[in-house]
């Protein structure tokens, strides 16, 4: 029992300080399968209440498809619930290299490799295949999962200003006497909804030799043509040297993540990355779950085209409605708001009105860039949003912002 | 030197559309801030050493004293004095 009374005191007041700062996350309780229409309990005892979801990364709608289902309910039977084992062990079942071909074929690489998640993949990647001569050149918004494994990484490190190429190309120059440059950026990011510029970014790796690494996690499996990814959007699929991404959010938003790209990298990963040598491999019905998302999006690109005509609907919306949304092509809509309290505010209001959404502020966004973050689905349909986007205008004008811009909901709120 | 760091934070951290709404002067935070994120620091260690001349050890470029502009002089300085 060395747990005492005094240590506790100190996690304790630890909390109360993140309490005091409004910084403590609370989880709501979801009490039916993830969908555009999801039953909450919240706060913790109240009544279920049936709101429309608009902040899952369930992009494509597949969490709950039933075929998805029916997959891996197939899997537990035939293959069971679990391995206990890593991959080189006896962890790797005929369906894991499926899936990890599969992968490939469908980001059109070289090879593959599973992880348990892509906070995995990008934990162990960089360590795996760089070294002290090399120097890893990333985005600074990328994110916190590449920021932890490029901690653990004895290459040099050095940053290039959010999506700025003047600024990466004086990177690259300065650069120029290691042995690997590598650039790093995700292809949507996360927070702001905007796709980094791969098209100007392979250009710039051409000209400097340079290899470019992906984590194209809010990405795959809607953006391009096809949906493979960022890449395709840009037209770049075959200059990408390593695409990080998960199976936790358009591929069917269970678990999972992968490195997929030159088979050298992918090979250093199996023999070298600590977190796929030292954890658990996916689960059976996860990997058999993802093979038929595949299949699903091989078959047709009728879900994300759908994506892409609600992504259209909401930006339009939101914009005529007189609020202001970071501009972009993704279903990542933030709609911005600076101030911490009024996206606090605005989310509960919309949670009342039907609308779960959630505020994000600093530290997990800059300060004085509080937003709300939404997020569109293939599940949701042009009533259901319009009905959203009701909600919006009504909350929008309870607070007086329809109409403002930045400085002068700054003005209004303060930052 | 303080200019000289501070102008070098500004084109190094700063984007365009920041410059209007963050006010930079020695005494503002800069990591506890946000402007400048401790994994973005290793850029403004290089600039320091290579400007100066001095090496900066680790531990000592540390986000306590990298989080002015003026404990940043005080750490050059001092190195400055070892050297």
């Amino acid at each position: 029992m060395a747990y005492s009374s005094a240590i506790r005191e100190v996690h304790g007041s630890r909390l109360s300080v993140m309490h005091e700062q409004g910084l403590l996350k609370e989880e709501r309780y979801i009490h039916s399968p993830q969908s555009a229409n999801i039953e909450v309990e919240y706060p913790s005892g109240s009544e279920l209440k049936s709101v429309m979801n608009l902040c899952a990364n369930n992009y494509l709608g597949l969490s709950s498809h039933p075929d998805v289902i029916q997959a891996a309910h197939r899997a537990l039977d035939d293959r069971g619930y679990g391995l206990s084992s890593v991959r080189f062990i006896c962890g790797t079942q005929d369906i894991h290299r499926e899936l990890e071909g599969a992968l490939s074929q469908f980001l059109g690489t070289e090879d593959t490799i599973l992880f348990p998640s892509c906070m995995d993949a990008n934990a162990g990647v960089f360590e795996a295949f760089l070294e002290p001569e090399d120097v890893i050149i990333s985005d600074r918004l990328v994110h916190a999962s590449i920021v932890d494994g490029i901690r653990l990484c004895k290459a040099v490190t050095d940053t290039y200003k959010h999506a700025n190429m003047k600024h990466l190309e004086q990177k690259l120059e300065e650069h120029q006497d290691k042995r690997v440059r590598l650039i790093v950026t995700d292809g949507v990011f996360s927070m702001d909804g905007d796709l980094a510029p791969l098209d100007e970014i392979c250009a710039l790796a051409e000209k400097y030799d340079a290899m470019v690494l992906v984590d194209d996690s809010h990405s795959s499996g809607f953006m391009g043509k096809t949906g493979r990814g960022t890449h395709e959007h840009f037209g770049v699929v075959d200059k990408i040297d390593v695409i990080t991404t998960t199976l936790g959010k358009a591929l069917g938003g269970a678990a999972g993540g992968c490195v997929s790209g030159r088979s050298e990298v992918v090979e250093l990963c199996r023999q070298r990355a600590r977190p796929y040598l030292f954890s658990n491999t996916m689960a059976p019905p996860l990997v058999a779950g993802a093979l038929k998302v595949l299949e699903i999006l091989s078959g047709s690109t009728e879900r994300r085209d759908k994506l892409e005509e609600n992504t259209r609907f909401w930006r339009q919306g939101l914009t005529e409605a007189g609020l202001v949304i970071k501009k972009g092509d993704s279903p990542i809509v933030p709609v911005m708001l600076y101030n911490a309290k009024l996206s606090q505010d605005v989310a509960r209001d919309l949670f009342e009105d039907g609308i779960y959404v959630v505020g994000f502020f600093f530290p997990v966004v800059p300060n004085g860039q509080a937003r709300i973050r939404t997020q569109l689905s293939a599940d949701h349909d042009i009533p259901l949003l319009q009905k959203a986007l009701d909600a919006f205008k009504r909350v929008g004008d309870k607070y007086g912002i329809l109409g403002l811009d930045k400085k002068r909901i700054i003005e209004k709120y303060g930052l | 030197m303080e200019d000289a760091v501070l102008e070098y934070i500004r084109s190094e951290y700063l984007d365009e559309d920041d410059e209007d709404d963050v006010e930079l002067d020695i005494n503002t935070p800069l990591i506890s801030s946000g402007i400048v994120d401790s994994f973005s620091m290793v850029s403004l260690k290089r600039f320091l050493e290579k400007q100066h001349s001095i090496s900066l050890p680790d531990e000592e470029a540390s986000a306590e004293a990298f989080d002015t502009v003026a404990s940043i002089v005080v750490l050059v300085k001092r190195h400055q004095g070892n050297a």
